[in-house]
């Protein structure tokens, strides 16, 4: 009795687990760690999702500031099984207007792999909302201005 | 079998929170005796039981049983004496979450590997002994006040003890009922081999039945002698006691002022 | 001025050194109580005993009450989303609140009263009628006997509750958030597993609900054990329990979420 209890109890764990969570999908297997720098990382969390062509291929481990050339460092984590060129470049993208932010890749053409230590050259920062808010202000009132 | 008697207390005091509940006490219990120790509620009696089982500690004297100093044994050592020790508790005590016969069965599983065909056996023996083998597979709410002291007296007596402890096995019990247990103390005594302590305040019953008695009162020995000595005591409150009288040494009033004086004070106030 | 204050001042020391002696005894007690764990875990039979007590008790209660907690979750969440165009972030919400907070939490509380209080009084009670003395007498132990195995059963017990509270409340918001409100279900799922992460959610939660299981199971054997032994006594420990574990978890709630949710 008190062992059907516990079997039911465990069960809801592993729906949690598997169904809720995102155990299945993040296996911890082999990773290998590059590097990428951004001026502007927004609102890139550590544990965030690193997709290529929407797929999460990796998650961000660490971010750091680099008080040297004043840019921000991520460590990324890469599923081992995906090898990307070297020219691969990385952006910071936000899943939908108020999502989380991301780091999408898109495929260069070198042959070249990256290995782990590596350092992606070609990054983009985030878009930041609120620039592009006031930028988009600023542009209607001089054009708004322009027509008076 | 050493002549040595079974339990032997020797000047024992206890203090309760500086509170001295007995005083110089001194008893003796021979092998295969039934020895009552009697007096009012709230006298000690089941202190000194308490003290005999090892639940409470002697402020100083000594408390020995078959040999051994309850009052100086570790907790192990009291656990290896208390297995060849019985106790019936005042209202039973019964397991109330097992039936009649797995309360029986606890102590021989707790303490003993053997085989459930063999325990079952034992369990129904001890209840034949007490008349109610036929109610194993009840539970504690099922029985009646008597009956429930029944079981708890197999219980008690589960693993054959060398010393078997009663506190007030008489309370509540309907006329009848008292004179089975009564008898069964007497009997499962005989039968075991066994010594018994009765501590109650059922003076006719237990004259009954036992060898000798003790009286308490306000946590020192009184009296002690035989049940025939008792009866014809003169000691006034062994007299007052036993016979059932209202009034005597024990006071009907709690103490206070002269009710006059009192009277006359609360006349003045009003002037 | 001193007559009133020096009073008030004493009898507020004397009540804080009353507080701070039971809680050592209540940690003395926890001590004997891990020390003569040996017969609970040995004879693992007696701990089951009581996680099917412990666990099918509180069952119900807790299975309709995070059906419930789910489907308000799933209408005010709804209804706050909505007005941002994210409702198939739904799913997410509901899960996230469910496995940090309010399944560890609100299981953890209904445990309490319902569990908790029970293993009080069954103690208590034990007590009152002398059956732990007599255990004593028995040369048994009854904090290894009795103690023991319900403070493990409910241990374990507790973890497993939340578990199904949580799982119960995502199939409640499921419920009227797909079928009722017409949320898109794939996106409903996948948002949801894209971000609950099984470590730093799931897992602390399962943290949490285990640490509470530990506080309501303490609190509830210890108060059992310390009542006093008449009726009222045992009344008295019970609502003791309820009220003390249930300020507790929410108390070590805090403690905890602040250690685990911050950071990144």
């Amino acid at each position: 009795m008190g062992r059907v209890f516990v079997a039911v109890g465990l069960g809801a764990l592993l729906f949690l687990a598997l169904k809720v969570g995102n155990m299945a999908s993040a296996s911890s297997g082999d990773t290998y760690a590059i590097q990428a720098k951004f001026d502007n990382i927004g609102g890139l969390k550590v544990r965030g999702a690193v997709k290529s062509a929407g797929v999460v291929v990796g998650r961000v481990s660490e971010i750091r500031f680099d008080p040297e050339a004043y840019v921000a460092v991520v460590t990324i984590n890469l599923d081992a099984r995906y090898k990307f060129p070297r020219d691969t470049f990385a952006t910071i993208n936000t899943s939908g207007l108020l999502g989380e932010q991301y780091i999408g890749f898109e495929i260069g053409g070198d042959t070249a792999m990256l290995k782990a230590g590596d350092t992606i050259k070609k990054t983009q920062s985030a878009v930041v909302l609120e620039k592009l808010i006031s930028q988009f202000m600023f542009n209607k009132a001089a054009e708004d201005g322009g027509k008076k | 079998m050493s002549l040595e008697p079974l339990v032997e207390i020797r000047d024992l005091n206890f203090t309760y929170d500086s509170r001295p509940v007995l005083t110089g006490i001194n008893m003796t219990i021979p092998r295969g005796k039934v020895v009552a120790v009697m007096g009012s509620s709230g006298c000690g009696k089941t202190t000194t039981l308490r003290l005999i089982g090892g639940q409470l500690r002697a402020t100083s004297g000594s408390v020995k049983v078959g040999g051994q100093l309850v009052n100086e044994l570790d907790g192990d050592g009291l656990y290896l004496l208390r297995r060849r020790m019985g106790m019936l508790f005042q209202f039973g005590a019964l397991f109330t979450d097992m039936s009649v016969y797995d309360n029986i069965a606890f102590q021989m599983r707790e303490h003993t590997d053997l085989p459930e065909s063999v325990i079952r056996d034992l369990v129904m023996m001890k209840l034949h002994a007490v008349g109610l083998r036929g109610a194993h597979d009840l539970m504690p709410s099922e029985l009646s006040g008597g009956m429930a002291r029944r079981v708890a007296l197999a219980r008690a007596v589960a693993l054959d003890p060398m010393l078997i402890l009663y506190d007030e096995p008489f309370a509540g019990l309907d006329p009848i009922s008292l004179s089975i247990i009564g008898e069964l103390i007497r009997k499962l005594n005989d039968v075991l081999g066994a010594s018994s302590v009765v501590v109650t305040h059922d003076v006719q019953e237990s004259l009954k039945i036992v060898d000798y008695v003790y009286f308490v009162s306000a946590g020192k020995i009184v009296a002690e002698g035989t049940a025939e000595e008792i009866k014809r005591s003169k000691v006034p409150y062994v007299h007052q006691f036993v016979w059932g009288e209202a009034d005597g040494p024990v006071p009907f009033h709690y103490p206070s002022r002269p009710y006059g004086d009192e009277l006359m004070e609360r006349a003045a106030q009003r002037g | 001025m001193d007559k009133t204050v020096l009073p008030a001042l004493r009898n507020l020391g004397q009540k804080v050194t009353a507080r701070i002696w039971r809680l050592g005894y209540a940690s003395r007690f926890f001590l004997a109580m891990l020390l003569h764990s040996g017969t609970a875990l040995r004879r693992l039979n007696l701990t089951i005993r009581e996680i099917y007590f412990t666990g099918v008790l509180s069952l119900i209660i807790i299975l309709v009450s995070g059906m419930f907690v789910g489907m308000v979750l799933g209408l005010q969440g709804y209804d706050t989303l909505q007005r941002y165009g994210s409702t198939e972030a739904l799913g997410v919400l509901v899960s996230l609140s469910l496995v940090r907070e309010l399944g560890p939490v609100v299981a953890a509380l209904l445990f309490a009263s319902r569990a908790g209080s029970a293993i009080t009084a069954e103690i208590g009670m034990m007590k009152a009628t002398e059956q732990l003395s007599a255990m004593e007498m028995m040369a048994v132990d009854p904090i290894a006997r009795v103690v023991a195995p319900r403070f493990w059963g409910g241990v374990i017990s507790m973890p497993l509750l939340a578990a199904l509270f949580s799982a119960m409340g995502i199939f409640g918001g499921y419920l009227v958030g797909v079928q009722l409100i017409g949320v898109d279900e794939g996106s409903f799922w996948s948002q949801m597993q894209a971000s609950v992460d099984f470590r730093e959610d799931i897992l602390n939660g399962v943290i949490k609900s285990f640490v509470f299981g530990i506080i309501v199971s303490w609190v509830a054997v210890f108060e059992g054990y310390d009542a006093e032994p008449t009726a009222e006594g045992v009344s008295g420990a019970t609502t003791r329990t309820v009220v003390t574990s249930s300020l507790a978890i929410l108390a070590a709630d805090f403690i905890l979420t602040a250690f685990m949710f911050t950071g990144t």
